[in-house]
Formats: structure tokens, C-alpha cells, sequence
């Protein structure tokens, strides 16, 4: 059997694919990749499917060992690094491992999550229409461990390609306020699009949770449980803003003073504990105008890249220009 | 603060909450329950799925292809038109152990109340429950329709962790629980029905606006009820519509 055989990896190493839906009204949180763009991004270095299942890092990175056959895999998340048989890869490519060659994932440098794909994707049983591992309920398994495989699907699939670099995105988490906005005295909202909040360190894929100025409400704390998701900032008696990310339960019975939109929940999970954020609220209708903008903007990043017949090396890439260099057109 | 229920209300782009009041109260669930199956009903581009819970309808969304007005008016008059009573969810019977290892605070609650544990069991067997919303973790159901003499506040030290199917009393509710989670409900008893099976079709049993009963069952049953409920057979009788 082909794969990807574990060597180590940090604790909250797990495979996510976009997510598991239509089970949230039993109480089945989606789970899923919590930063969408730069999953999308290493699956199509490898030739993938911007929604296939990738293995996702969590601050630490980790090592494995290419098992069988060949593969191609690429990387993707803010200020990370990998090495295939020794060898670094350039940010932006992808690269094949033969086998015994060890991947080396690094730490991720410059945000939270980074993502590993294999192209061709990988052979895994899944549970109930997802590959995503949601640690909480043990649904679709439990975060990586030494020792384990993950067979390879179709590694002849893979591609060898390479992006164009992409400016980052910068500016306030934009929020819409409510669904419950009205729970809380005047000064809250303003507080809230007018403060700096930190990330603070226990936060993790069910929820950020931010220090800052105290978000107090007008009357009780508790409300009568209702339906919640991925952005949704709810705000428990003690006044400090927890903003529920994708492995989030289905339900809370928190007052909601606000709603990140989903344009900017990619960017707001790849802030590292004691990073500051700003906030700012739109409408409605913005808040949809920023999805579809988000997306187009993938779509054009992942149109951007470029397969290639060679493998990319530093000293290649150094004298290539990425975009408009040799490739192959497709 | 206006509160001209149902309101519909935007949250982020993602999702349209309809709001049928503040309160668990039968009546309010039951709208949530008939907007729900009207949502269905309707196929409404751009929706994803759609979560019941005690008191509104929260509408998860595509925000690439829903289009947020148009929705959000529709909503708003399927809200109106939802009535309680419109729609009947199927009758569950469940199977229960009370007491015992099974139900380790059986005897105080019944204590608390000034009743017998028998007297405890009595009651909770006489009356129908209603499914009002599935959540916390996989499968675990929220049952309206407790008789008020057993309303119990919640244990001021919650259990890290309970069995699963852990059949409980929690202020003026009641619950079967399915995997096993930390809880302040109090345990009266413990059903081998499993509400999630992830092996099982299907993997979940009950859904929001489905009616329960529940059977008192000796616990010398519960090994051989656990094992085929574990194997796959669903060991709650049930009626359909």
C-alpha cells in the first residue's frame, strides 16, 4: 500500500476537508478546515480538488515517511516550510516524494494552521459524508499519532505545479451585528468595533476567545439555547467575547452580540495567541458581497497556478519568472 | 426593544435566524417545528440544512448562491403560517432502568420532592414527551412535557462525565442523552436505545417534534436490550404517523 506513514506530529494534527453537513440539527458540529483558501491552495498544487481532504497543522508541524510509491505534495499556511528527502521546497510549489523520502513539515511561523496535500488525495474511510476529524465526539476519528498510514487514493493524479505569490489581505475582522445584539448595553457595540482584542491562549478549532474590554449585557446572561455556527461571537456572563470557529457545538445558550462573516473566519483562525484584533461591522448584504469576493478571488488564485513538467528547484525558480515561466499551460 | 415575534434575524451571511419567542413553551416549539418542515418543503435555493431548537429555526446558507432579502421574506412568511399542531413527529416507546447503577440519583430526587422513588418512576413513565431539539453533543435529546412535580434545579456540581443513554431531569426538562458527556442534570435512569449509531441507518433516531414514552424495563434485562442495541437493532417501538 502506498501512503503517508506518520513519524511525529504535533497534538493537533488532524485531516479536515471542508466539512460534514446536513447532521447539524442531531447535533453534529461540521468541523472542517479552518483556514478554507490555504487548504484550497495545496490542493491544487497537487492537482486537486480545492475541497479534498488535506492534513492540517496546528502551530506544531510534524514528519512523515513516504511509503510504496511516489507522491506529489504540497504545503500551504502562513510562514511554513517543507522538505522532502531533505530537500526544501519552494513556498508556492509543489514537489514529488519517492518513497522513504521523509516530509517535513515545520512549525507554523506566521499563523496557526497550515495544510499538507497529497495529490490524488487520500484513501480514508470517512463518516457520515466527511473526512474531517472533529476531536471532541471522536466523529470521523481522533487527531494523528505516530505510526499511523494514510493510504494515498489515486497518487498518479498528482501534478507538479507552482502559484503565483499573492499579496495578504489585511484590515478589520468584519462582523455583523446580532443575532442578539439587543441583549447588550449601548457601549458594548462600540466597544466592540472600537477596541483591540487579544487572542488568548485557550482558544482552538471550537472557539477564539479574546481579551479586551468586558462586553456587558442589559439584563440576564443566559438565554433560552438556540442554533449557533462557525463566527457567531457569543458572549457568556463573564463579558468576554468567545467567537465559536468550525468545531463548534450546534446549539448555545449565550446571548450572540455579533456574527464574524465567513469572507474573514479563514483569516481570524491564523491569528496566534496574543495576536491583536480589530473589529468592524457591515451589513447584511456586505457581508455577502465580501463571501462572493472571497471566493472569486480564490477561484482566480487557484487559475493562477501553473502545472509543470519538472519538479521546481530554489535555483530554477530564481532565475524563472513563476507566471509566466515553462509550464505547460493547463 | 421591539419583539414582534416570529423575527427573522440576519446572522452574518451564513445564516437567517427565526425567532419564535424567548421561552420553552410547547406552543413556540411547535412553530419551530412546522416552519422547519415548511423550509423542507419549499427547497429553497441556497439553504444548506436547518437546526430546530426550543424557541426558533436557525437557517444555515450558502452565501455564493442564497440570496439574503428574498430569503429572509420568504421566511418570514412561512413563519407566520407556521402553526403548532400542524405537523405530528412519530411516538417513540423507550425502554428504561430506573434506578439503581442505572440511575444514581433516583432515590435523592425522589427524596427531595417528598415522594418515593416508586412514586418518581410513576410519573415519569405516565406522561408523553415531546422532542424539542437535538444538540449539546451528537444525539443527545432535549424532552419537553416533564410533570412539574419532578422540576428539578440542576446539581450545583455538574458530573464530568455521564453514561451514554443516560435518561435525566434538569430544571423543568427532561433528556436521553447518547454518548458519554459531562452534565448537572440529575440521572434517574438509563435506556439501552442508542439515539446515535454510527454503524446503524439510521445513525440518528429521534428527531425534533417527535413524541416519547417511556417503559420501565427490570434491569436484568439490559444486557441482552444493550447487545442488540449495540448490533444495530432498534430496540424503541415506534409508531408512525
Amino acid at each position: 500500500m502506498t501512503g503517508l506513514r506518520v513519524i511525529d506530529c504535533g497534538s493537533g494534527t488532524t485531516v479536515q476537508d471542508r466539512g460534514r453537513f446536513g447532521l447539524r440539527r442531531y447535533g453534529v458540529s461540521t468541523s472542517g478546515t479552518m483556514d478554507i483558501d490555504s487548504a484550497a491552495l495545496a490542493n491544487a498544487l497537487t492537482g486537486n480538488l480545492p475541497e479534498m481532504a488535506c492534513i492540517e497543522f496546528q502551530m506544531a508541524g510534524g514528519r512523515f515517511v513516504v511509503e510504496g510509491g511516489q507522491a506529489v505534495m504540497a504545503l500551504s499556511g502562513p510562514g511554513c516550510m517543507l522538505r522532502i528527502g531533505g530537500y526544501s521546497v519552494p513556498d508556492g510549489c509543489s514537489a514529488k516524494g519517492e518513497p522513504g523520502d521523509v516530509i517535513e513539515v515545520g512549525p507554523v511561523r506566521g499563523g496557526v494552521f497550515a495544510y499538507l496535500a497529497a495529490g490524488g488525495g487520500f484513501d480514508l474511510p470517512g463518516m457520515m459524508g466527511s473526512l474531517s476529524v472533529h476531536r471532541r465526539s471522536g466523529i470521523g476519528g481522533r487527531a494523528l499519532a505516530p505510526g499511523d498510514l494514510l493510504p494515498f487514493k489515486s497518487p498518479d493524479r498528482g501534478k507538479l505545479s507552482r502559484s503565483a505569490p499573492a499579496s495578504a489581505i489585511a484590515g478589520p475582522i468584519r462582523l455583523v451585528h446580532g443575532p442578539q445584539h439587543d441583549h447588550f448595553a449601548a457601549e458594548a457595540l462600540e466597544f466592540l468595533s472600537g477596541s483591540p482584542f487579544a487572542v488568548r491562549p485557550d482558544s482552538d478549532r471550537m472557539a477564539c476567545r479574546l481579551d479586551g474590554p468586558p462586553l456587558l449585557h442589559k439584563g440576564e446572561a443566559n438565554i433560552v439555547s438556540d442554533g449557533v455556527l462557525a463566527g457567531s461571537i457569543q458572549v457568556p456572563g463573564d463579558g468576554i467575547p468567545t467567537i465559536l470557529l468550525r468545531d463548534c457545538q450546534t446549539t448555545g445558550g449565550y446571548p450572540k452580540i455579533a456574527t464574524v462573516i465567513s469572507a474573514d473566519l479563514g483569516r481570524l483562525a491564523q491569528v496566534a495567541p496574543g495576536g491583536i484584533v480589530h473589529f468592524s461591522s457591515v451589513t447584511p448584504e456586505e457581508a455577502v458581497d465580501a463571501a462572493r469576493t472571497a471566493a472569486k478571488r480564490l477561484r482566480e488564485r487557484i487559475s493562477a497556478i501553473r502545472h509543470v513538467r519538472t519538479e521546481p528547484t530554489t535555483e530554477s525558480l530564481l532565475g524563472t519568472n513563476l507566471v509566466g515561466g515553462v509550464t505547460d499551460g493547463r | 426593544m421591539t419583539l414582534a415575534y416570529p423575527r427573522v434575524v440576519p446572522c452574518g451571511d451564513s445564516a437567517i435566524a427565526v425567532e419564535f419567542g424567548a421561552r420553552v413553551d410547547a406552543d413556540i416549539n411547535q412553530r419551530v417545528i412546522a416552519l422547519d418542515h415548511a423550509v423542507r418543503v419549499a427547497a429553497l435555493p441556497g439553504v444548506v440544512e436547518c437546526v430546530p431548537t426550543y424557541r426558533s429555526l436557525l437557517v444555515h446558507l450558502d452565501p455564493l448562491i442564497a440570496e439574503h432579502g428574498k430569503l429572509s421574506l420568504t421566511l418570514a412568511r412561512l413563519a407566520r403560517e407556521a402553526r403548532a399542531g400542524t405537523t405530528r413527529g412519530r411516538r417513540w416507546r423507550v425502554p428504561v432502568v430506573y434506578g439503581g447503577d442505572h440511575g444514581a440519583d433516583l432515590d435523592d430526587l425522589a427524596a427531595l420532592h417528598g415522594l418515593t422513588p416508586e412514586k418518581v418512576v410513576e410519573i415519569h413513565t405516565g406522561s408523553i414527551y415531546r422532542v424539542y431539539m437535538i444538540g449539546f453533543v451528537p444525539g443527545f435529546t432535549y424532552l419537553g412535557g416533564l410533570d412539574s412535580r419532578l422540576a428539578t434545579p440542576r446539581r450545583n456540581t455538574p458530573r464530568t462525565s455521564i453514561p451514554g443513554g443516560s435518561v435525566s431531569i434538569g430544571g423543568a426538562q427532561s433528556a436521553i442523552g447518547s454518548v458519554p458527556s459531562p452534565s448537572g442534570w440529575h440521572l434517574i435512569g438509563r435506556t439501552p436505545v442508542l439515539c446515535f449509531h454510527p454503524g446503524r441507518d439510521p445513525v440518528f433516531l429521534f428527531e425534533a417534534g417527535d413524541e416519547i414514552t417511556f417503559e420501565r424495563v427490570h434491569a436484568g434485562r439490559w444486557e441482552r436490550l444493550a447487545a442488540r442495541s449495540e448490533a444495530g437493532d432498534i430496540i424503541a417501538a415506534c409508531e408512525s404517523e
